[in-house]
This record gives C-alpha cells, sequence and structure tokens, in this order.
C-alpha cells in the first residue's frame, strides 16, 4: 500500500475554485459543531455513495474520510462552539463523488503542521486526520476561507481501488 | 457502539479483549482509562486484542499510541494481537507498524513476552 505524505496536500485559495463540469450538487447543508453531527455526515454522504455503485471497502474508506474531515472541523476548527457551524456539501457525477467539509475556525498553515510520519512524531498522540484523509481519497484539495476557516474538498472515483 | 473491554491474565500477561469501535469520544477514553489503570496497578506485560474490533479512527490510533507510551514509561511492554486488514492498513499508514509488536495468534503473542 502505498504510504502518502502530507506535501502533497494542494492548499487552493479560491474558495468557489471549480469543482469540476458534470457534478450534480446532491447536500448543502449547515451542521452543528457537534459529534452528533460527525456521524450525521458520514451517513448521509455513505447513503450517497452507497447508490452511487462503490462497493464495502471504498465505502469504508469514504465514511472514515468524511469522519476525520468532520472531526477536524468539529474539534479542531470550531472547536465544538455552538456559534459556528460545519458546512457539508456533496456533488455526484458519473464516475466519481465529491464531498466538501468546511469549518468557521481561524484556519491553519499546511506548513506548521507537523509531519505524522517523522520520526520524532511517530508517538504522538494526534494529528494523523488529514493524513488519513488523504490516504482514502483519490483527490484532496484544503481551501483556506477569508478570512478564516477551512475547506477539505475530497473526490472519490468509483473503481478507483483497480486504477 | 463504542469499545467494550474486558481483562484476563494468561500467564504473566494480562489480555485485554477489546469489542466495537475505538473512535474519538467514549470508545477512545475507555480505552485509555483502562490501560492506564492496569499499567498504574504493576502490568508489565500487557497484549490487547484487537479481533473484535470493527473500526477505528485516527483518535483510536492515538489512543493505541498514548496506551504504548503509558505502558512503556511504566516499564512494561504492549503488543497487538488479531488486527483486522483494515486496522493493519492504518498502521502502515501512519508508519506505526515500525512501533507495535503485531501478532496473529494469541500463544505466539504470549510466549514472545
Amino acid at each position: 500500500m502505498d504510504i502518502p505524505a502530507l506535501p502533497r496536500l494542494a492548499l487552493v485559495i479560491d474558495p468557489m475554485a471549480d469543482i469540476g463540469s458534470g457534478e450534480v450538487p446532491i447536500v448543502d447543508t449547515l451542521l452543528d459543531s457537534t459529534l452528533d453531527s460527525v456521524d450525521e455526515a458520514e451517513t448521509t454522504v455513505l447513503k450517497i455513495a452507497e447508490d452511487m455503485g462503490f462497493d464495502e471497502d471504498e465505502l469504508h474508506k469514504i465514511g472514515m474520510a468524511v469522519r476525520e474531515s468532520m472531526v477536524n472541523a468539529v474539534v479542531h476548527g470550531n472547536r465544538y462552539s455552538a456559534r459556528k457551524k460545519v458546512h457539508l456539501r456533496a456533488w455526484k457525477a458519473a464516475d466519481h463523488l465529491t464531498v466538501a467539509i468546511g469549518d468557521q475556525g481561524e484556519g491553519f498553515e499546511f506548513s506548521a503542521v507537523p509531519n505524522p510520519l517523522s520520526e520524532e512524531n511517530l508517538l504522538r498522540q494526534s494529528g494523523r486526520g488529514l493524513l488519513l484523509v488523504q490516504a482514502f481519497v483519490d483527490k484532496l484539495e484544503v481551501t483556506r476561507g477569508q478570512p478564516g476557516g477551512t475547506e477539505l474538498k475530497m473526490v472519490k472515483y468509483l473503481g478507483s481501488a483497480v486504477k | 457502539m463504542s469499545v467494550k473491554l474486558s481483562t484476563r491474565q494468561v500467564g504473566d500477561v494480562t489480555v485485554i479483549d477489546a469489542t466495537g469501535r475505538i473512535t474519538l469520544g467514549e470508545g477512545a477514553s475507555t480505552f485509555r482509562d483502562t490501560v492506564r489503570d492496569l499499567a498504574a496497578k504493576g502490568n508489565k506485560k500487557i497484549l490487547l486484542n484487537l479481533s473484535d474490533v470493527t473500526y477505528i479512527d485516527s483518535s483510536g490510533i492515538g489512543e493505541l499510541v498514548s496506551g504504548f507510551t503509558t505502558v512503556t514509561n511504566h516499564g512494561g511492554v504492549l503488543k497487538l494481537l488479531g488486527l483486522s486488514k483494515r486496522v493493519k492498513d492504518l498502521l502502515q499508514i501512519t508508519k506505526l507498524y515500525t512501533v507495535f509488536e503485531v501478532f496473529d495468534d494469541e500463544s505466539g503473542a504470549v510466549r514472545s513476552f
């Protein structure tokens, strides 16, 4: 199995960046900054992915990517604030699913995120969420909003396991 | 369902049988408390049986690491038993297979301490 490294993350400044052609919006909702919302987002996206025909192994990866992204938004971005929401969006196309999860936190510098694969960071308790998201989707864009907030936009292709 | 833990003794090895999900929230904290308690009571040889764990997220992985560090700091050893392919993949992605000793069969794991 390939071991991805965090520096592959793309930083896209424009939050309105094109999401690609042929995509149909399926979900556009604001969720509370709670752990219940993590479950809700995972269930919502998995239902869409299942209907699109993703197999069990791919569903597991999609669910995990959504879960880790939601935890990032709720815990690290919005810090469980009742005044802040998590923006969940999803689009489907003939051959892929796109999911975007945005928070209203302060945003962060990717260059400042410690690489969880470095020897000195292996025994840290946290900091592996983005690595797992990246490992389980085919494309990941991380957008820093203006003035704040972070959005993770991920793409999963049907049949990508055999590509 | 969050994680359920039970402990048993095989010789001088303490086996923790885990069932369910080790994820952010209750599952992860239950696991943390159990390992800290065992380490504080002087259990030096701890084998964590994950055969019936269906799901681990990054918080759960963090708790495995934390448990490993806690036991090591108490002069003990924590090893893993019965990882599913998905959990093995997680350890590969996170490079933690270089940290943990992992076993597929219990008797071999117990003998290894």
